[in-house]
């Protein structure tokens, strides 16, 4: 191991090593309050439990011969040891309450604690989704009122809500295209869908998924889809176009309503991908750009925590063309009343015949916990709020570009963007310095790095996506962040980028060691099993 | 607005470095025809307490499971979390994180799911797992796929054990992914491991796919079908919805499964009407590299230092598009948080424990349900929960079982309508929750009921 002072590159921060002495390194290993925590399976035992649970009564089973013999080698701790070690575990995470967390394309908001304490209300929380349904008409009501919400701004006529995540949704959205080439007897000769070669590795995972074979639809100079472009492509073999609207670059694709018109035309749908929803909710509505299908990320534009990676959540709307197809379940207002249908009834006579559901993609009905997460975010905001926030983080997009364009390069040239600024690697040019070494330094100044290497179209991509979450004094301190680096790089200070992250609670992992031979799960050790 | 920081000179000054005159002029690349004017026909913004009146009027008209004797299963089960677990995933650092891309910034994360991972093929009885899906049910559809990826063959053989919205997942699936699917009927006459399944494995079958704990109730060795299966080239997919049932039975591993999916919403998740939930994936190390999902690896730093980083990426979506093993882009970090923290509080006694209870729970909730006049309890064998028999349909029965403030199981009808011989069939769960009042009042109320309908 080598100590912090032999990695200090000569002639940096000469002034600061002089005053004050790089820290010997501890005997614990911990170092203030950054405490080095081992596997809980080296902590506990196979005896300690931190609950209290009653003596069993001693009742005869009846697991006929498939009672457990074997221990399942599981480790416990007292109630104490538990909550320590995972508040020690958290405290090595980044994290949107303790500052800006850039990700272009993940849309880290503001996630509002209101919206925790009523998803927690026990007539939410505690409700299981096989209730009979008189016993559940306020989570109907509610499901019903986020439908609303979502079809008044997106313009569209139906909605699922039952898909779990955003590429959930984008396999209910193209499956409700492909249900309605079936009906149409068009399936068999459809066998293309066009995306973008800027696209989400979603796009193109889910056409995989369903049998289609993926054509790319190539990107102007300017960073956006033209509608020749398109029209080049598209025949009567298209299923489908799979747009991101924003694109991923942070542009607002100007040809969208005529690429919509050429789709069309061409006996195809059009699929949006959601994710940049939030840029443009209540300035313009999917529906009136010829959207066929799109999912809308609840985790995103609604500000349901990401929670480290999930869950997340992403209802589907839909035209009038493909309403019919949506999946099951749909809620159904009869007056005062709400009903479930889970079943197609058409098989029986019963149900309602314009009704073409293409089946169902998950058990029970959704994620109903960031519905009303959801649902609190957009009635705080309100038709007013909504605006201002899609103004906002526009604006504070396009101010992290105008403060930025002078020391870093922007593949398109300088022009006005949507929710998010891209950056390419130019600026970085002849210094020694990648986008990788760029966002590792950015972790050493205390910041979150932005999305780095996506879109794949621009050379070492840097997508910036502040959200209107943001103050103004915090962009700036990230801006002066930033604006620092691009200099020390183009002013030679490449060690202090190649040796970055050094004050993180680690130093750059080995993932090729970790591809190479997986270790994916902690393993007692060999006397200890020989002895199970 | 209160999330809103931007003050409106904040806004002018902006704007003013960014030079332009006005907010539109950023939204000028929209087409002017499709531009907004007027505001949404919605209504205006509301302040923390106007939205929690709302909500609390919402939330009011349900009927929460802990208000009432509950006994209601079949995918999602009502257990006791500890208070541990709700509040440290709310630390701030859990639950306002991103996926962990950065790794040296997201230790936390990655090192939980490290733990998670490790105590879910505990459980299964499997080599590795991943770290986490959406749900069962969507596991249980990536299993197949998986299934197919490995074998090279098209064709899914479904138990009729397995969870009929399970099923639907994988049909609709398959359907429009261009596979086959082999659907055996539900069949409560089977149950037990009495299915006549090997009959319908093949040479073109990539998997059979069977629960057990059944959709039934009942338990069974799942060492004959994972030999059939075997014996033609094909793989068991087995499928688990009672995560606890982990606690007291022999794992799907040492029966035979090569790969495991499970609900895991049993431990830490509440019932939350259906989600989030965990999905759990377990399988064996050589099949790793067709896995679906996200894995967690140990590495070390550039100080030698022990650490955790998300791997194998290059099976993934946003590595490998459309050559990817899965579409699957986020898991369920927080619930899978939930999960591996209420699995730590327990360790081995106390699952092993909990387990038990549950099944004492069903066994003297069947004892005291099958003294109902009319009343038969179908199951030989069971975990937590089991079949009943009642006299007429079963769906009206447990709507006049909700009026009388008792939630009783699920009326088969609602989850097969097609199945007019089903009709009369209920599911029921038991859990550690259920006191002795609780299954007395099921059962007196039962008795009622039925004497009030057949008199």
């Amino acid at each position: 191991m080598t100590s912090p002072t032999d990695e200090r590159p000569a002639g940096a921060r000469e002034g600061d090593a002089a005053s004050c002495p790089a820290a010997p390194e501890t005997f614990s290993g911990n170092r203030g309050l950054d405490i080095e925590e081992p596997l809980l399976f080296t902590l506990g035992s196979s005896q300690k439990t931190g609950v209290d649970l009653p003596e069993p009564r001693g009742l005869a089973p009846r697991l006929d011969g498939v009672a457990r013999r074997g221990p399942i080698g599981l480790k416990g701790l007292s109630e104490p040891e538990t909550l320590r070690h995972y508040v020690r575990l958290s405290r090595r995470n980044y994290a949107i309450d303790s500052g800006i967390f850039p990700l272009g394309s993940c849309t880290m908001k503001h996630n509002p604690r209101l919206n925790e304490r009523v998803a927690r209300l026990p007539g939410f929380a505690d409700v299981h989704p096989l209730q009979p349904q008189q016993t559940v008409q306020g989570v109907l009501a509610l499901m019903d009122m986020l439908s609303h919400w979502l079809l008044t701004m997106t313009g569209l006529e139906a909605v699922a809500l039952s898909p779990k995540a955003g590429a959930h949704g984008e396999l209910c959205g193209m499956i409700a295209i492909k249900a309605a080439h079936e009906a149409s007897g068009e399936a068999e000769r459809r066998r293309v869908v066009l995306v973008p070669e800027s696209a989400h590795g979603t796009n193109p995972a889910t056409a995989a998924l369903l049998g289609y074979r993926v054509r790319a639809v190539p990107a102007d100079s300017d960073g956006t889809v033209r509608a020749e472009a398109v029209a080049e492509v598209l025949g009567e073999d298209v299923a489908a176009l799979m747009l991101t609207n924003p694109n991923t670059c942070g542009l607002f694709e100007r040809d969208v309503v005529e690429i919509a018109r050429l789709v069309h035309e061409a006996g195809a749908y059009f699929y949006c991908d959601g994710a940049n929803l939030n840029a443009i909710l209540a300035k313009a509505r999917p529906g009136d750009l010829g959207v066929d299908a799109m999912h809308i990320n609840l985790h995103k534009t609604f500000s349901t925590p990401h929670g480290g990676g999930g869950p997340g959540s992403g209802p589907v709307v839909f035209s009038k063309a493909l309403a019919p197809f949506a999946p099951l379940p749909r809620v159904v207002r009869d007056g005062e009343t709400f009903h479930l249908v889970e079943h197609d009834g058409r098989a029986d006579g019963g149900g309602d015949t314009r009704q073409r559901p293409f089946g169902r993609l998950t058990a029970f009905h959704g994620q109903m916990g960031m519905f009303v997460r959801a649902m609190a975010y957009m009635l705080s905001h309100g038709s007013d709020g909504l605006r201002q926030a899609s103004e906002d983080a526009v604006l504070n997009a396009n101010y992290l570009r105008a403060s930025l364009r002078d020391v870093m390069s922007q593949p398109f040239g300088d022009r006005i963007c949507m929710h998010e600024v891209l950056f390419d690697d130019a600026f970085l040019k002849g210094t020694g310095v990648t986008t990788l070494d760029f966002a590792k330094a950015l972790i050493d100044e205390g910041f979150h790095p932005m999305t780095i290497y996506f879109p794949l179209v621009v050379h070492g991509a840097l997508l910036i996506e502040p959200t209107e979450s943001e103050s103004r004094a915090s962009l700036d301190q990230f801006i002066a962040s930033l604006r620092a680096l691009a200099e020390a790089a183009k002013a030679g200070d490449r060690d202090r980028f190649l040796a970055a992250p050094r004050l993180a609670p680690r130093r750059r992992l080995d993932e090729t060691r970790a591809a190479r031979k997986p270790v994916l799960r902690w393993m007692a050790p060999e006397p200890a099993r020989a002895a199970e | 607005m209160r999330y809103l920081p931007l003050e409106p000179e904040d806004r002018r000054a902006m704007l003013a470095r960014i030079g332009v005159a006005d907010i539109d002029a950023l939204f000028a690349d929209i087409p002017e025809a499709v531009r907004l004017a007027e505001p949404l026909d919605l209504p205006p913004g509301a302040g923390e307490l106007e939205v929690t009146r709302t909500m609390e009027r919402l939330a009011a008209r349900n009927t929460p499971a802990g208000s009432v004797p509950f006994f209601i299963g079949c995918g999602a089960y009502r257990h006791h979390v500890p208070a541990t677990v709700d509040h440290l995933i709310q630390r701030s650092e859990f639950l306002t994180a991103y996926t962990p891309y950065q790794p040296e910034i997201a230790q936390g994360t990655l090192q939980y799911l490290f733990e998670f991972q490790t105590q879910v093929a505990l459980m299964t009885g499997m080599e590795v797992a991943n770290a986490s899906m959406y749900d069962g049910s969507t596991a249980t559809a990536e299993a197949v796929l998986m299934a197919q990826r490995v074998t090279k063959r098209a064709k899914a053989v479904l138990s009729g054990s397995l969870h009929p919205h399970y099923r639907a997942v994988v049909e609709t699936l398959a359907h429009f992914g261009e596979s086959t699917v082999v659907a055996l009927p539900p069949a409560p006459e089977t149950m037990g491991g009495g299915e006549a399944i090997a009959a319908h494995i093949d040479a073109e079958t990539a998997c059979v796919v069977v629960q057990m704990p059944g959709f039934f109730g009942d338990v069974f060795d799942l060492s004959p079908i994972a030999a059939a299966a075997h014996a033609h080239g094909a793989l068991l997919v087995a499928v688990v919805t009672e995560a606890v049932s982990l606690g007291a039975l022999t794992p799907p591993g040492a029966m035979g499964a090569d790969i495991v999916v499970a609900e895991g919403q049993s431990l830490g998740n509440g019932l939350n009407f259906g989600g989030p939930y965990v999905g759990l994936f377990a399988t064996r190390q050589k099949f790793v590299r067709q896995m679906p999902g996200r894995l967690v690896g140990e590495t070390v730093d550039a100080d030698g230092r022990p650490g955790y980083v998300l791997t194998l990426a290059s099976r993934e979506q946003h590595i490998r598009r459309e050559r990817a093993t899965s579409n699957i882009c986020t898991n369920s970090g927080l619930a899978a948080l939930a999960f591996t923290i209420h699995a730590t509080l327990l360790g081995e006694a106390g699952l092993a424990r909990l387990a038990t209870l549950n099944h004492e729970s069903a066994i003297l909730l069947a004892e005291a349900l099958s003294t109902v006049p009319g009343v038969e309890v179908l199951n030989e064998t069971f975990f937590n929960e089991f079949t009943l028999r009642v006299p007429g349909r079963a769906a009206a029965l447990i709507d006049a079982l909700a009026e009388k403030g008792v939630l009783g199981g699920v009326p088969v009808s609602r989850l097969l309508p097609d199945r007019p011989d089903l009709a009369d069939l209920v599911i029921v769960a038991a859990s550690e929750i259920n006191t002795d009042a609780d299954r007395a009042r099921y059962r007196d109320t039962l008795g009622q009921i039925l004497a009030e309908t057949t008199s």
